[in-house]
């Protein structure tokens, strides 16, 4: 059977929730054993293999000053120097996946699948997978040929933690291994987010506007329902690709992540990237004229209806009570 | 500047609802409206914009069928130059690997400086990009959401990641980016700039002129193949409220106070 490997992503010297999550994605898949593989430099990847031999009874680390920063052409060299051919490897599925993986796969010569949301087993080389399309619309099973091994990116938060710990594992030290790593996109530096006139991390109470909301000029609508409401204004990303909303505004995995106690999902279909945006298990209301919008699924209340016909009524009744 | 943007013709989901057929084969296709993936058309004003400072020509290509010289000619319409068709029956059930060898093949056949794609399309799998420039030895950038050209053979690039932040790299030329929503605004197309080209001849290109193997892409080379269409059966989902407007709105606004939503 393949050796499976899943790729640790962390920041300052902590594993994000995806290292767990990978453990039982591996496990579903019986993968008699998987070896976790870090990247980096110095003190703080030394943390990470440490914490994570808990979990793994193997931490592969690659330790380069050419890794300090998560440069997914450095880490693809390194990868491919180190890790044996055909191996199946998992790595989550945010942004550095979405960049490390695709060309790891060619590079390694084997099947990529990307986004994978649950799997439903393994016979002989073959891997049966669940993946989305259209925004989370329909589901699709496929089939991967691992005969050649895999890349497989895994969306963050479909597979519970494994928190058993009890993995007892040891730290090996592959650095030795990793080879050249220069590359031909350098790193610069971080630009952080800006900062805009509402912090809508700090609302309680959030009015979510999504495509629903159609054009511009409405936004009007979903202020006067905020006001009403004592709430704030946030968006789906396509308020903000169209320039009708502040960045800041944004919830969602590439925005802000908000932990409200009401959530108010107004015109907005659901991406898992924008649900992943929301935390702290709010109340959702969803309105929605799509009676299948993925937004269904994860709301507490629905409600099949035109935004822009229901809150004006809304507030109507909510400001004459 | 030569530039190459690798464009797919996508049910537009913004028009249309999908929904999975009986069998499962595939999604309801009829009546399905159809466009130009709205992560390529940021990629194609992102092209254009360059040309305009830089000088130079963009080239809008894609791996289809005959019906997909309409979002060519959109593309056209916007401002691309050429418009080139990869079109073969050996293409057909091709997995992201078959369609960035097809890719490969076309660039080989050009000589471009820059590569755009959509950072995904319609299934999601934001993988062709990398796929290619791996395939051509190239450097790469995924989720791109600001270019700066610093000289001709050096690029500044933004990458958007986690939080709203940007990471700043500097990647030389060739190279291929994957570009995000949002990092310009697409001009609009009007009937007019379509009727301008609607009768420019786009030139197609099989597996044969590409110099393909037939074997190595379509449903014969991949390695990964989608089984079928599904609904997931729904876990418990929301509790969804009925009856006139007026009427859900008081139920809401109970519930609302209930949970602190109203202040």
């Amino acid at each position: 059977m393949a050796q499976f490997f899943a790729y640790i992503t962390y920041k300052d010297g902590v594993a994000d929730d995806a290292a767990l999550e990978l453990v039982s994605a591996a496990k579903k898949l019986s993968a008699d054993s998987v070896i976790a593989i870090v990247t980096g430099s110095g003190s703080k990847l030394d943390t990470v293999c440490n914490n994570m031999t808990a979990s793994y009874k193997e931490v592969w680390k690659i330790d380069n000053a050419a890794l300090a920063y998560p440069n997914a052409e450095a880490v693809r060299k390194a990868l491919v120097n180190v890790l044996p051919a055909g191996s199946i490897v998992l790595i989550p599925h945010e942004t550095f996946g979405i960049d490390l993986g695709p060309g790891l796969s060619i590079k390694m010569d084997s099947a990529y699948v990307s986004d994978a949301v649950d799997f439903e087993g393994m016979a002989g080389t073959t891997i049966k997978i669940i993946r989305q399309e259209f925004g989370g619309q329909v589901s699709t099973h496929v089939t991967c040929d691992t005969s050649k091994g895999a890349v497989i990116t895994v969306r963050p938060g479909v597979f519970q933690p494994d928190e058993s710990k009890s993995a007892g594992g040891k730290v090996v030290d592959k650095s030795g291994s990793a080879g050249d790593l220069s590359v031909s996109r350098k790193y610069l530096e971080l630009v952080a987010a800006q900062v805009g006139d509402v912090d809508i991390t700090k609302s309680d109470v959030l009015v979510s506007i999504g495509r629903g909301i159609e054009d511009v000029e409405n936004i009007e609508i979903a202020n006067q329902l905020a006001k009403a409401m004592g709430a704030d204004v946030s968006c789906s990303r396509p308020i903000v690709d169209a320039k009708w909303l502040e960045k800041s505004r944004q919830v969602g995995t590439s925005g802000q992540t908000v932990k409200p106690k009401v959530y108010m999902a107004m015109g907005i279909s659901g991406s898992f990237q924008h649900v992943g945006g929301i935390k702290g298990n709010p109340f959702i209301v969803a309105v929605n004229k799509n009676p299948k919008a993925p937004i269904f699924q994860v709301a507490d209340i629905g409600i099949v209806a035109n935004i822009l016909e229901f809150m004006p009524v809304l507030t109507e009744k909510i400001t004459g009570a | 500047m030569e530039i190459l943007v690798c464009i797919k013709r996508v049910p537009d989901t913004a028009e249309n609802e999908i929904t999975v057929n009986k069998t499962g084969s595939d999604i309801e296709r009829d009546d399905l409206v159809y466009s130009v993936n709205e992560w390529d058309n940021y990629a194609v004003e992102e092209a254009i914009q360059i040309i305009d400072k830089a000088g130079g020509n963009v080239t809008v290509v894609t791996v289809g069928e005959d019906d997909s010289e309409e979002v060519l000619r959109r593309e056209m319409a916007m401002g691309a130059n050429n418009g080139l068709l990869l079109k073969d029956d050996a293409f057909k059930g091709s997995d992201g690997k078959g369609v960035a060898a097809i890719l490969t093949a076309a660039v080989k056949k050009g000589k471009y400086d820059l590569i755009f794609t959509g950072a995904q399309a319609d299934a999601g799998g934001a993988e062709v990009g990398g796929m290619l420039a791996a395939m051509l030895d190239v450097p790469y950038a995924s989720l791109v959401n600001k270019i700066e050209i610093l000289n001709d053979k050096t690029l500044k690039v933004g990458r958007e990641i986690e939080g709203g932040n940007q990471e700043m790299s500097e990647i030389s030329m060739p190279c291929v980016l994957s570009i995000q929503t949002g990092i310009n605004e697409p001009r609009y197309v009007g009937i007019r700039g379509i009727r301008k080209v609607a009768s420019v001849e786009i030139p197609v290109m099989s597996a044969s002129d590409l110099g393909v193997a037939a074997g190595a892409v379509g449903d014969a080379g991949a390695k990964v193949k989608r089984v079928d269409y599904f609904v997931p059966a729904l876990g418990e989902g929301a509790e969804m409220l009925e009856g006139s407007t007026e009427e859900i709105a008081i139920k809401l606004i109970e519930l609302l106070k209930a949970k602190g939503g109203l202040k």
